[in-house]
């Protein structure tokens, strides 16, 4: 299930919304990494520099139109302001959903509630020209910073994707191989719903067979 | 450098691990606040749950009875969930604890808090969540730097005060209001925007990791014209002290496991591993649990990073056997302080 490595289809700059922890823990690897950061909130530029500066050192404070101009880009802004993004900024983009709807932590959102759909599943219908891959989203941000290991490292950690557009998920598998970490493919967006808030591999922290092994598992357990 | 505690409360368990009525969890509080003063300790921290596991609802209530039991510790929130309280009234508790404390003794710290239980609870919409939060701020501040007792504010989320009596005054003109956050880069900003002190609730990962944040809310403070004494940090973390480590963990681990099992209830959090808690537990993890030498050393280099002059921590947790908070409290005071002190000394 594991994705290939695609050298080939490497980003080189990654945008940021958001910079919250999550944001910023990923700007900071991603940094490490050896790519091009920017990093955009709601806030104009000049009110985010000194935050970039000094918790991200290395990253640019730009707009959100200057952000969704990386390669990739990661959404990371509490999930019920998802409204506030701006589809015609993202379309046709490559765009990481690092965001999940926790009821116990965010209360009842109606529009997550009374829907059977993931949340990436609803994210991406708000960003209908998108190319949206779900991951980042089952790591803690500690961890994020903590657990990268080089390729091959034994007991090195996996991150599932799941995504409808196999493109933007061999840019994004190649994104996550750099940060650390061994990308796991669940399948189409929906299978996302396998590493939401409350699964094992939401809660845990797995190497790419033991991914692997749970998502086998739920699927003969549901049938597929 | 300051020292001290806070606490939710904890209830405390039965052998069979049931909890024990949640009026003995605020007995056992108040008597473990007047214990740290009694015992020199310089700082009590009552933060605001509303659970059956952690039951000191009314922060402001809790410290007015300790106000009047105590000589020297100062006491404060930690914090206290303005977006959901009325402001006029958590001032006015405040106030009236600082009064019977004999002034300069009591703190406000105001905080979102990490959970939404006081949403439902007293009837607030969580969509409102940021507005609540800083028009409230506004609206405690405002009355706070008041020169008179007359206050005027005007805002959405509560009906207007048009130049109308808010009383008591504190002894010494204004409370200490601080913000509490769990260490989010704009929240950091926001507070050292607003010069008021921040208070890092840190309760995992490598704690030095937060010495960007304290640096951005002092560079922030700076930059909005923002100097003086009332730009400092205070770090909250979880800990134990007993007199050996292995006391220490096998005292705090089981409180542990029971928080853990209780937030996953609430909070959807992951089963607990005690390889987790092991490892949050040495250095450099996030839980000052240990004889007094290892916490005095932990504090003392996490100082080397951020540079804060109050740290305080969470003990009673998950139903510790209360003689074990109570020495936990007692060795912090008379053994952790000295040792901190001569640390930070020789530095």
């Amino acid at each position: 299930m594991s994705v290939p490595q695609q050298r080939s289809a490497g980003a080189q700059t990654i945008g940021i919304l958001g910079a919250g922890r999550v944001g910023t823990a990923v700007a900071r690897q991603a940094l490490k990494a050896g790519y091009e950061v920017r990093i955009a909130t709601a806030k104009p530029v000049e009110d985010i520099a000194l935050l970039v500066e000094i918790v991200t050192p290395g990253a640019l404070a730009v707009t959100a139109a200057e952000a969704a101009e990386a390669d990739v880009v990661v959404l990371a802004v509490p999930m019920h302001k998802y409204l506030t993004l701006d589809p015609e900024l993202l379309a046709g983009k490559t765009v990481i959903d690092a965001m999940n709807h926790w009821v116990p932590i965010d209360g009842e959102i109606e529009d997550f509630d009374n829907d059977n759909r993931t949340t990436s599943e609803i994210i991406q219908a708000h960003l209908p020209d998108s190319r949206v891959v779900k991951t980042l989203n089952h790591i803690g941000y500690h961890d994020l910073e903590a657990d990268g290991r080089s390729p091959g490292s034994s007991e090195r950690r996996a991150l599932a994707l799941a995504g409808d557009d196999d493109g933007a998920k061999a840019t994004v598998a190649s994104f996550i191989n750099r940060l650390g970490y061994d990308p796991v493919d669940a399948g189409p967006l929906a299978a996302g719903r396998a590493f939401q808030p409350g699964t094992d591999i939401f809660n845990g922290s797995h190497t790419a067979e033991r991914l692997g092994a749970i998502m086998a598992a739920e699927c003969e357990l549901a049938g597929v | 450098m300051e020292l001290g505690a806070y606490s939710f409360g904890d209830t405390p368990r039965n052998p069979d691990g049931s909890l024990r009525p949640t009026a003995e969890s605020i007995r056992n509080l108040h008597d473990a606040i007047v214990l740290a003063d009694e015992n020199g300790l310089d700082y009590f921290g009552v933060g605001e749950h509303h659970t059956l596991d952690m039951p000191a609802s009314s922060p402001g209530t809790v410290i007015a009875a300790a106000a009047a039991a105590t000589k020297q510790i100062k006491l404060g929130s930690g914090a206290s969930i303005i977006s959901t309280d009325d402001p006029v009234r958590v001032f006015q508790q405040f106030a009236i604890a600082d009064a019977v404390s004999g002034g300069g003794r009591v703190e406000i710290t105001a905080g979102r808090g990490s959970s939404v239980e006081t949403f439902p609870l007293f009837g607030y919409d969580l969509a409102d969540y940021d507005r609540l939060y800083e028009e409230k701020l506004d609206l405690l501040m405002r009355i706070n730097n008041s020169e008179t007792e007359s206050v005027r504010w005007s805002g959405t989320v509560r009906p207007a005060i048009d130049d109308l009596a808010v009383v008591p005054r504190p002894v010494n003109g204004s409370i200490p209001i601080w913000v509490a956050t769990g260490g989010s880069a704009p929240s950091s900003v926001r507070a050292g925007k607003l010069g008021l002190p921040v208070s890092y609730g840190i309760i995992g990962g490598a704690p030095a990791r937060f010495a960007p944040l304290a640096q951005l809310y002092r560079a922030s403070a700076a930059q909005a014209g923002h100097t003086g004494e009332d730009i400092k940090v205070s770090v909250a973390a979880l800990g134990l002290i007993a007199p050996t480590k292995k006391e220490a963990l096998d005292r705090f681990y089981p409180g542990w496991h029971n928080l853990n099992i209780e937030m996953g209830k609430l909070r959807g959090w992951p089963a607990p591993d005690k390889r987790q808690f092991l490892a949050q537990a040495d250095f450099p993890g996030a839980y000052y649990v240990g004889d007094p030498d290892e916490v005095a050393e932990r504090i003392v280099d996490l100082h080397g990073h951020m540079g804060h002059m109050r740290h305080f921590l969470q003990m009673d947790i998950g139903g510790l056997p209360h003689e074990h908070f109570l020495e936990s409290l007692t060795l912090l005071a008379t053994e952790v302080k000295p040792r901190v002190e001569r640390l930070l000394k020789s530095k």
